[in-house]
């Protein structure tokens, strides 16, 4: 086993380690926090996967913007409350049944598909920047105005949502 | 380091996701469970760009799903913080004004 194969087992072992803490630990802020480490594996995950301009993104906005967000959110929200999760048990006990059916199937599924695995798998060679820049000029620029418009709603909406009423 | 290894994350990452979403009772846990489940479609859609179809369709796809990802939480918290300041909980749970 060489080094590459050894990182890639300790980040599948972290990724799914600290994606079970992040739905079982008790404290919110935990949560969010292990939340962070699940994020920072996938965009490692990403590089093993030869998509390295994915991987920043990954961690820029993710990390760097929808776990701030979250932690905004957490402050704002957790006056009055305890940051302590209860869980009841009937409520566990039928989401477990029905996670654990997801997961069996899944597994099932991965397991007896024929993948048509490609003989050579993708790399760019000079990483997939440039590419990623000539795809959205080129075949995606209608998905990208898209997103760009979808951008400007959820920012004006999110505004206007959480705005307080403004008495006459 | 197989296709199938990224398929086995993304499984885990997608019922722990669904699992938070069904179980907790706090709305921001809610969230996390639903970037978990975001994070394995990205995942899976950049493992079979890398393994089946080789090329970069993969990766746009993953790019504009962790942009819809960054306007879902800001339009969730949003939704979040006005819940709590009509109701003084961010339990679902406590949101049954309709409920008859």
């Amino acid at each position: 086993m060489n080094w590459t194969q050894a990182l890639f087992w300790f980040f599948f072992l972290i990724t799914i380690g600290s994606a079970i803490c992040v739905v079982t630990v008790r404290n919110l802020v935990h949560a969010a926090f292990w939340l962070m480490i699940t994020l920072f594996c996938v965009a490692a995950l990403y590089v093993f996967l030869k998509a390295d301009f994915l991987a920043a993104t990954q961690v820029v906005v993710y990390v760097g913007g929808i776990l701030v967000l979250v932690l905004f959110g957490v402050m704002m929200t957790s006056g009055k409350l305890d940051m302590n999760l209860k869980m009841e048990r009937g409520q566990l006990v039928l989401g477990g049944i029905v996670s654990a059916g997801i997961f069996a199937i899944l597994l099932l599924v991965v397991n007896q598909t024929e993948w048509k695995i490609s003989q050579t798998p993708f790399d760019s060679g000079e990483g997939t920047t440039r590419l990623i820049g000539e795809a959205i000029m080129g075949d995606f620029l209608l998905p990208f105005e898209a997103a760009s418009i979808i951008l400007l709603i959820a920012l004006i909406g999110a505004v206007l949502i959480t705005r307080k009423e403004i008495k006459e | 380091m197989q296709l199938q290894h990224y398929l086995y994350i993304s499984i885990v990452l997608f019922s722990l996701g669904v699992f938070a979403v069904l179980t907790r009772r706090n709305a921001i846990s809610i969230l996390m469970g639903v970037e978990l489940i975001l994070n394995s479609c990205n995942l899976n859609f950049v493992a079979f760009s890398h393994f089946i179809t080789t090329d970069i369709t993969g990766h746009m796809v993953a790019l504009f799903g962790i942009v819809l990802a960054a306007a879902e939480a800001a339009v969730f918290l949003s939704i979040i913080l006005s819940i709590y300041y009509e109701f003084q909980s961010i339990n679902p749970s406590d949101t049954d004004t309709l409920k008859g």
